[in-house]
């Protein structure tokens, strides 16, 4: 634990109490020019980023929620965010200056965060604390999610069926299971329209890297794809696609509608603000409890972008077909029969996979060439 | 008419205060920058540079001034021996990275053993680690008379990669439900760096980058070896006729700061950081080369220079949440610091001479 003994944690508290109570202590930042936070808002909301607000994609989706919180709640709420954390002791620094400064309510929004929220979490115990796409929790600690992999799945519906080379390209992030779930997503849903459909996967081991993800984008076009999926936030695989010409991309985090009509032709959007502002008012009315949220298409916390005229009018009139059928529940994007990369057997002939597998998924549905790396 | 005349020697005074007059500098222009964004300057510049020692939670910040700075001063200091030498090894965060690989994989192997020994077995490898790293450009220099600055950037970019192929691969912890990283060291005691005195900040990579400043600080002003690399900066041919072997130097100065790269890693990985991760490596490698400019390649200025560094990035943050500037302009404020502290150190070398040119 980086440079801090449990011992300490009564301290902490303390010296918090000690700080949002004391009027002389607020009279002294003040005078340093440092405003008090916590002042005059009923309940101040912290947001923890791991890339810039202007990436255009993950963190640009976020902070959306966030500006969404400050239009609903007015003047009753105060947000603050950092942004570019690296995942490590920084992140631990950076949670710990919010709770210090009033925050009530703090958004860690990226799985490298997990160890750091528990840590800073278990030292302020008023404060609540909300961990996206991880899978630990504490009393003040949820985790939320949301069902990426059913928009993977409208995607590869659409990419199996627009490919004349029936190759797709994907570029993924890091080989973590919300990935690979992606992965296997897309490659069900190709394969289920197209059985020719083949898979051509580049690890770009970043979040976001526009250069790295230009080079994957250029690589995967040279091998001959032309549908490229994208885990990575960037655009720089659309501004890729659109100088090649003739291939088509899909937007990933936010809808990088710039890049429409082609080469995106649709988008997997996150939307976060409803869930951020019902835990805010669960704050403000004192119903807040830890939880795990994983909410998909129905819950609108995952939206498909519009879908361009570059698709013919039947793929696209099935793609939200597809769509809406997830968002009711009645198709589950992993529907047996599924077997797994090497040949056995996954989901039986209309059982559909449970979450706990999904969560940790760390495998490649059969088809799918190549080896998630280890 | 302004006119630039060369001192015969550095001068003494502006040597030290150049670096004082390029943080000037840097508040000024940046207090600039910050109005420019629309917020206020003086508080903004306050909130970085007085917040983080003197502000309410200062006993918050104080400590984290040592963890974010003993990393920067370690690997400063190693870098200043081959600096002043006219060695550029530019892949400190290559060396850090593998230091903290080799010192994690050693004590990963002895998992779960519970001895103190593996801590100190751990900081031997770590620091061979990187000392190994950094012999790659040293010997390709000595042999083959390749470039270190290309060679020792490069390796950077090969370290990294090695980086991800363990937090997946071979370190990736069997219990963590298949997500990479490496067990969390912090929490395992054998190999934990933890505090010394509870609550100060103070681990075992403080105390190391106190005694390299100290170590540095004799070797440089009384040793023969001290007197040999600021002879091979200042006059490589002199130095060559006084017997100063070029090869071993270029190999002993890689080598110390390969190795004080190397500990800073292992400090990291075992301490704050606790685990080897995809993403263990922040930067303090490539910053570390500001720091020792910043502190004019001398011990106790490098001790400052850490010191001003690391305000800058917790009084950056503190900037971000109370008054909301992006972190690009904390950023741009720590190139800036670089850039005034390069523009100024003209002061040092050339007296400026105001009134009419002579007419030859």
């Amino acid at each position: 634990m980086p440079g801090w003994d449990p011992a300490n944690t009564g301290d902490y508290t303390l010296k918090r109490r000690n700080l949002l109570t004391s009027a002389a202590v607020a009279a002294t930042l003040a005078t340093f020019g440092a405003p008090v936070l916590a002042e005059s808002h009923s309940v101040t909301v912290g947001f923890v980023y791991v890339g810039p607000v202007g990436d255009g994609g993950w963190t640009y989706e976020h902070n959306e929620g966030r500006l969404a919180v400050e239009e609903h709640f007015g003047d009753a709420v105060e947000t603050v965010f950092v942004e570019s954390v690296p995942e490590g002791p920084d992140a631990v620094r950076v949670m710990t200056q919010m709770a210090l400064n009033g925050a009530d309510l703090i958004f860690t929004t990226s799985f490298g965060y997990m160890d750091q929220t528990i840590e800073v979490a278990s030292k302020f115990p008023d404060v609540k604390f909300e961990h996206a796409t991880g899978f630990k929790r504490a009393d003040n600690v949820s985790t939320y999610s949301a069902r990426f992999y059913e928009g993977r799945a409208v995607q590869g519906h659409i990419a199996g069926q627009i490919t004349q080379s029936n190759t797709i390209g994907y570029i993924a992030s890091f080989p973590i299971p919300e990935v690979v779930r992606g992965i296997n997503a897309a490659y069900v849903h190709a394969k289920a329209v197209n059985p020719d459909v083949d898979f051509k996967v580049v690890w770009a081991y970043t979040w976001f890297d526009p250069a790295k993800e230009a080079e994957a984008a250029s690589v995967l076009i040279e091998q001959g794809a032309d549908v490229i999926l994208q885990h990575t936030d960037s655009t720089a695989p659309q501004a890729a696609a659109q100088a090649a010409g003739n291939v088509y991309t899909f937007g990933q985090a936010s809808d990088m509608s710039e890049y429409a009509p082609m080469p995106r032709v649709s988008s997997i959007i996150d939307n976060w603000s409803p869930y951020y502002i019902a835990r805010t008012q669960a704050v403000i009315d004192g119903t807040w409890e830890s939880t795990d949220t994983w909410d998909g298409i129905g819950a609108g916390m995952v939206g498909i972008g519009e879908i361009t005229d570059a698709v013919p009018a039947e793929v696209k009139a099935s793609a939200e077909a597809l769509r809406d059928a997830l968002a009711s529940g009645e198709t589950h994007a992993f529907t047996g029969p599924i077997n797994k990369q090497d040949g056995s057997a996954w989901l039986a002939e209309g059982e559909t996979a449970d979450d706990g597998t999904l969560a940790g998924m760390n495998f490649y549905v059969e088809g799918l060439a190549g080896e998630i790396p280890q | 008419m302004i006119a630039l005349e060369k001192r015969p020697q550095p001068s003494k005074i502006w040597t030290v205060a150049t670096p004082v007059l390029a943080v000037v500098l840097t508040m000024i222009v940046g207090g600039i920058l910050f109005a420019a964004l629309g917020k206020d300057p003086i508080a903004t510049i306050s909130a970085i540079f007085f917040d983080p020692l003197f502000s309410e939670n200062a006993w918050f910040y104080r400590p984290q001034l040592l963890i974010k700075g003993a990393p920067l001063v370690l690997i400063a200091i190693g870098l200043s021996f081959g600096f002043r030498a006219g060695i550029w090894n530019i892949g400190a965060e290559g060396q850090y990275i593998i230091g903290a690989i080799c010192g994690a994989a050693a004590g990963l192997a002895l998992y779960p053993a519970e001895t103190r020994l593996i801590f100190p077995l751990m900081v031997i490898t770590g620091a061979l680690g990187g000392w190994a790293w950094a012999m790659i450009p040293g010997i390709l220099r000595v042999r083959f008379g390749t470039n270190e600055i290309l060679v020792s950037l490069m390796l950077v970019y090969v370290a990294e990669q090695l980086l991800a192929s363990m937090a997946l691969g071979l370190l990736r912890n069997p219990e963590g439900m298949g997500f990479p990283g490496s067990r969390n060291l912090a929490q395992w005691p054998a190999a934990a760096n933890g505090e010394i005195i509870s609550g100060s900040g103070m681990h075992w990579g403080v105390v190391a980058a106190l005694i390299a400043v100290i170590f540095a600080y004799v070797t440089l002003s009384r040793h023969i070896f001290g007197y040999q690399v600021r002879l091979s900066g200042q006059a490589p041919r002199a130095a060559r006729f006084s017997g100063v072997n070029p090869g071993r130097l270029v190999l002993i100065c890689m080598g110390i700061s390969g190795a004080l790269a190397g500990l800073a890693g292992l400090f990291e990985v075992a301490g704050p950081a606790g685990q080897i991760s995809i993403d263990f490596n922040v930067g303090y490698g490539f910053t570390a080369i500001i720091v020792a400019f910043l502190g004019r390649l001398n011990p106790i200025g490098i001790l400052l220079a850490g010191g001003v560094m690391a305000l800058t990035y917790i009084g950056g943050e503190i900037a971000q949440l109370q008054i909301g500037l992006p972190a690009a302009a904390i950023q741009l404020l720590q190139g800036m610091l670089l850039f005034f502290l390069l523009a100024v150190d003209v002061l040092t070398n050339y007296r400026v001479r105001f009134g009419r040119e002579e007419i030859a």
